[in-house]
């Protein structure tokens, strides 16, 4: 049944209907494809003209939603494991990847799609470091989407990766809204960022399945509280795996590795590849 | 600020909504942003302003009606708005992750002659 009007023909019929209730004002119901809109319409005067009111609620994100699904499908069709990596800008996103294909360049075959305004300087990187890497640049947009994602993945040969890495623009806010089609979110902060990160910005951390905190060897320098930071993670986002590491000394990287490989051996396993 | 963006979306669905109508104008916009949605209701209210120029929209009165957070727990069987980003079940304690509402970006309605 219609939440808004409480009409039950919601899904059996494709095309548009009119009824009138109680003879007070008309309704018509506009179903296709299995969408739902409504349209209510009612009389209103203004400056002598007649003005309806039309009820449509539609989500705006539908249409990336839809995308990003589509993407899902076609990655587990070829049997990809997909990341989104999130972080403000300057937490070590790209040192984190580099330092993730290197360690892994004869384990796992990673490929990268890279977001950022300008510049295709991680791309190059992240190539150097021995992945194919495909750069976007959104130019003045503050996060990706899931239709540039699947332009961009058209670019990698798919088929011969393990694992497909998107490092989104860094940017802790707006690229939290849209679904890329990933399988995973992993969101990185670094010990001079503070301890309260997670707190300031839990829409993003609530969304992350992996969290890493990323420049350890520099948490006594800066002074991080590494007790309070694990305590404001766990409190946002309790379901997350937690990292502590070092993308540049390679400190605890080898716990985030074991963690991926054990999510690749289990993805291939239910897949029934192993 | 993907406010902007997200605006040029909903005014392209309210354009197409009010053709479809055959309506000439729209004056007045309602919308739904839940409190976890990532968006700014003031910065979404700035870009109506900019996107709405030179369209039928230009002049409309936007709405932006908020949506609290709505958890369930599973243990407690039982729904709750929590008071805070911390989603803890207001009888058992245990930290929620699921939201039932609270992430809405939508348009929900037009007014429109």
């Amino acid at each position: 049944m219609c939440q808004d009007c409480g009409c039950s023909d919601i899904t059996s019929e494709i095309g548009i209907h009119s009824h009138t209730h109680n003879g007070e004002h008309q309704h018509e119901h506009h179903h296709e494809n299995g969408d739902h809109h409504h349209h209510h319409h009612q009389l209103v005067v203004e400056n002598g003209t007649t003005a309806k009111t039309v009820t449509i609620t539609q989500s705006i994100l539908q249409k990336n939603d839809r995308l990003a699904e589509r993407n899902r499908g076609y990655f587990a069709a070829k049997g990809l494991l997909v990341l989104n990596i999130l972080s403000s800008p300057g937490s070590g996103k790209t040192a984190f990847l580099e330092k993730t294909i290197t360690d892994l360049k004869e384990r796992v075959k990673i490929g990268v799609i890279v977001g950022d305004l300008e510049t295709d300087n991680d791309a190059h990187r992240l190539g150097h470091a021995g992945a194919p890497a495909v750069q976007i640049t959104t130019g003045t947009a503050c996060h990706l989407e899931a239709d540039m994602v699947a332009r961009a993945a058209q670019k990698l040969d798919l088929d011969a990766l393990d694992v497909l890495i998107i490092e989104n623009v860094g940017n802790l806010v707006c690229p939290a809204a849209y679904d890329l089609g990933e399988n995973w979110r992993v969101v990185l902060l670094s010990v001079t960022e503070g301890e309260d990160k997670p707190l300031k910005y839990p829409t993003m951390f609530k969304s992350a399945q992996v969290v890493i905190v990323n420049k350890i060897d520099i948490a006594e320098v800066v002074g991080f509280d590494r007790e309070k930071a694990l305590h404001n993670i766990r409190r946002v986002a309790p379901d997350a795996v937690i990292f502590e590491v070092s993308a540049r000394t390679g400190t605890g990287m080898e716990q985030w590795y074991a963690y991926l490989e054990a999510q690749m051996a289990e993805k291939e396993s239910l897949l029934g590849i192993g | 600020m993907h406010e902007v963006s997200l605006m040029e979306q909903t005014i392209e669905i309210a354009l197409a909504q009010a053709s479809k109508q055959g309506a000439s104008q729209i004056h007045r916009m309602k919308m739904r942003i839940g409190d976890m949605s990532g968006v700014v209701p003031e910065a979404l209210a700035f870009a109506f302003d900019v996107v709405t120029q030179g369209t039928i929209a230009a002049g409309a009165k936007l709405e932006i009606e908020p949506v609290p957070v709505t958890c369930f727990c599973p243990n407690c069987q039982q729904e709750f708005h929590p008071p805070d980003i911390f989603y803890e079940c207001p009888e058992c304690g245990e930290p929620r992750t699921k939201m039932l509402a609270g992430g809405e970006i939508e348009l929900t309605s037009l007014e429109v002659s």
